[in-house]
């Protein structure tokens, strides 16, 4: 015999995982359903969990929470094949509560989350497939699993699946995901003592440091790496535009192999002993990408619905968010025990006027606008790079001189053009 | 009505565990705790008996707290109930202080509902010796049927059960009374996907968790450490093998090959006591 749920969660993931939270605490009876051995053991990501939006979800999770390191100093690496020009941050107020954010690793950290839910009374099911919605009249009213009597019923079914949502798409919310709509990046986990970590980076105990790469680390391809300090591991890893490494023939772990072994990175895994290699997907394509969020009887919330901030590097922090906007919307319906497009499109508002809709449009032309003209990565990024080892070489000629030349280097008058035009650009489609 | 326990503990999965060099111990952290493989199978058995015989499985484990979820992963399987006896007095156990134990609980058990049949896996991954299950017929003066394969017939009317045991070059078929305790071999059966109601089921299940205290008549010196006489003088990881010949070339000349060298070495025949093998 089939079950009815209140609700059914797809995936438990952020957004999974804060929408069930949500439901179960408000007494919704909501099934979650998650494909891997336990929650967190398929879930990837580059490892910075945003306190102020799991802060929302559960108040100060960081004393209980498996957490890896609060971060003290962001840097941003862009980098040349033999140099990088490097900026960044650091501050003590990060380093204390109630925090920034924080590294951490989803194996560890998803198993924790859910188990808050699972403590709120939501039913968590694991290695179990959901290979379609069940829909009546135009109507989402269940899922279907790959168990055996595995169909089960439900108000509303929340699809949490991730990034190339089969199910968004099987619904028609979505096509299929075009190459320059999604990044691949693939990362590894390296295993260092606490100390060597923390001599290298400079870090006292319960301090970390976040690294974006740019530039040379891509190799020059639109994307970016990262290296993240963990407690006694390193994050390692490098993300690409699919469309990009189609055009430019590379192989993530190609990519990922190189920027090992790139001189700017080299020193800080030395010795290391790589002890896990992951890879994802990372939808990418922004604003424009986004499916239909919300329909009969169905909503559509984090990776899933495309929600992720490539140029800030934020994913996991939208996609609690808007669980928590669609367990909102449920709570609605169920108030008026309507379950239709019409009464859950709250959703879609609450989504799209907070920070989370606000970002995904500030930036809805970024992804595209980068990857259109590679020149930002391939040509500015090692132009920059030049100008300082010009500006800082001391050899004897003034630093007017200098400038000079560097302004030479530029090339010639119509080059010049170009990178003021790109620069314009470039401010116009981040402003 | 047939009420059959099944004998289970979550161990590390030893296949990718790691050894700490200096200790020379597992260290468990590095591995994720599952339920033993030859346990899946045996309360499998339990409950492929329960529906030719009708009846009821219950599962037992020995266990700290996290256990109840190899205890979850039996209802998955379609247990019907679970216990588990959990207390810092049964630390250290050793094999016959956990069949100790396991026999305490299962008089317990008894008395909610009389016990027909006990079922446990070959033995665990973690250690591999395979004497809790007779160890528990023992103490509870059932015969115990080890390295069963197939379960034949049980006849709870007459009072008895056919098994075939496996024997390195074949099975012998032995029939025994009842109630008696089984410990199963992997080929006895496949453990399948479970179904979505038995998932559900497992989802929501509490076991039943008792300690020392809630069980009868425990002598407490027969328990955890204290009533473990084992003593582990030295533990070692075996080094991996290195060397060895490769052959090379098709079929054929790696058979000419392999069979001079076996000709020239007839040592590797050599049977104990025997003249060895005429080539």
């Amino acid at each position: 015999m089939s079950e009815k749920f209140d609700v059914i969660v797809v995936g438990a993931g952020p957004a999974g995982i804060s929408c069930s939270y949500e439901l179960a605490k408000a007494g919704v009876n909501v099934l979650l359903i998650e494909r891997g051995e336990y929650p967190g053991s398929k879930n990837v990501m580059g490892g910075v969990l945003y306190r102020k939006m799991m802060e929302d979800v559960i108040p100060e999770f960081w004393k209980e929470a498996p957490l890896e390191r609060p971060i003290v100093e962001q840097r941003f690496m862009m980098m040349d094949k033999e140099s990088a020009v490097t900026v960044g941050y650091k501050g003590m107020e990060w380093g204390q509560e109630p925090y920034n954010n924080f590294t951490v690793l989803r194996a560890k950290f998803d198993q924790w989350f859910a188990g808050k839910a699972v403590e709120q009374g939501a039913l968590l099911v694991n290695e179990t497939v959901v290979l379609e919605c069940i829909v009546e009249d135009g109507k989402v009213v269940g899922v279907r699993t790959d168990r055996p009597d595995g169909d089960l019923y439900a108000d509303v079914v929340v699809l949490a699946d991730g990034v190339n949502s089969l199910l968004a798409k099987s619904l028609g919310f979505h096509k299929e995901f075009r190459p320059d709509e999604v990044a691949l990046a693939t990362m590894e986990i390296i295993k260092l003592d606490k100390k060597t970590i923390e001599d290298r980076f400079n870090l006292e105990e319960n301090q970390g440091t976040t690294i974006e790469l740019f530039g040379d680390a891509t190799k020059g391809i639109l994307g970016t790496g990262f290296l993240y300090t963990n407690k006694d591991t390193l994050s390692l890893g490098v993300g690409s535009l699919l469309s990009g490494l189609i055009k430019h023939k590379i192989k993530p772990y190609e990519l990922l192999e190189y920027v090992k072994n790139h001189p700017m990175i080299r020193p800080y895994i030395a010795g290391g002993e790589p002890v896990e290699y992951l890879a994802h997907m990372i939808p990418e394509g922004g604003y424009k990408s986004m499916p239909k969020v919300a329909g009969n009887g169905v909503l559509v919330v984090g990776d899933a619905a495309q929600l992720v901030n490539a140029i800030h590097r934020e994913g996991s922090n939208l996609a609690m968010k808007s669980g928590q906007f669609a367990a909102e919307a449920v709570l609605l319906a169920k108030e008026h025990d309507d379950y239709s497009e019409a009464t859950l499109n709250h959703y879609k508002t609450r989504l799209m006027s907070s920070f989370v809709g606000q970002d995904m449009k500030k930036y809805k032309d970024s992804t595209h606008h980068f990857d259109k003209f590679p020149q930002y990565f391939d040509k500015y990024i090692p132009m920059v790079n030049k100008a300082a080892s010009q500006m800082f070489t001391v050899d004897g000629s003034s630093k007017w001189e200098k400038q000079k030349k560097i302004w030479r280097d530029v090339g010639t008058a119509g080059e010049k053009f170009k990178l003021a035009r790109d620069a314009y650009r470039a401010w116009k489609v981040m402003k | 009505m047939l009420h059959i326990v099944a004998c289970i503990k979550q161990v590390p999965d030893t296949k990718i565990i790691k050894m700490n060099p200096k200790t020379n111990t597992m260290d468990r952290a590095s591995a994720p705790a599952i339920l033993n493989p030859y346990d899946a199978h045996a309360v499998e058995e339990a409950v492929r008996l329960k529906k030719r015989y009708g009846g009821t499985v219950s599962v037992l484990t020995m266990g700290p707290p996290p256990a109840v979820k190899a205890i979850k992963k039996c209802i998955e399987i379609g247990a019907d109930e679970g216990y588990m006896i959990s207390d810092r007095a049964f630390a250290g156990a050793d094999t016959l202080a956990t069949s100790y134990a396991l026999t305490k609980a299962i008089e317990k058990i008894s008395q909610i509902k009389p016990v027909d049949l006990i079922i446990c896996g070959k033995m665990t991954i973690d250690g591999d010796t395979g004497q809790v299950g007779p160890g528990i017929a023992r103490r509870l003066d059932m015969p115990p049927l080890t390295s069963v394969n197939k379960v034949k017939e049980i006849n709870l009317e007459e009072g008895y059960a056919i098994v075939h045991r496996k024997l390195e070059d074949g099975y012998e078929v032995i029939q025994s009374t009842m109630p008696c305790l089984m410990s199963v071999e992997k080929e006895i059966n496949d453990v399948p996907y479970s179904s979505m109601t038995n998932m559900l089921k497992a989802a929501r299940y509490q076991p039943v968790i008792w300690a020392v205290a809630d069980l009868e008549d425990v002598e407490r010196t027969q328990l955890g450490l204290k009533g473990s006489p084992t003593i582990v003088s030295k533990v070692w990881a075996p080094t991996k093998p290195s060397g060895g010949e490769m052959l090379e070339g098709d079929a054929a000349q790696q058979t000419e090959q392999l069979l001079n060298l076996l000709l020239e070495k007839k040592e590797l025949f050599a049977v104990k006591g025997g003249s060895g093998v005429e080539l």
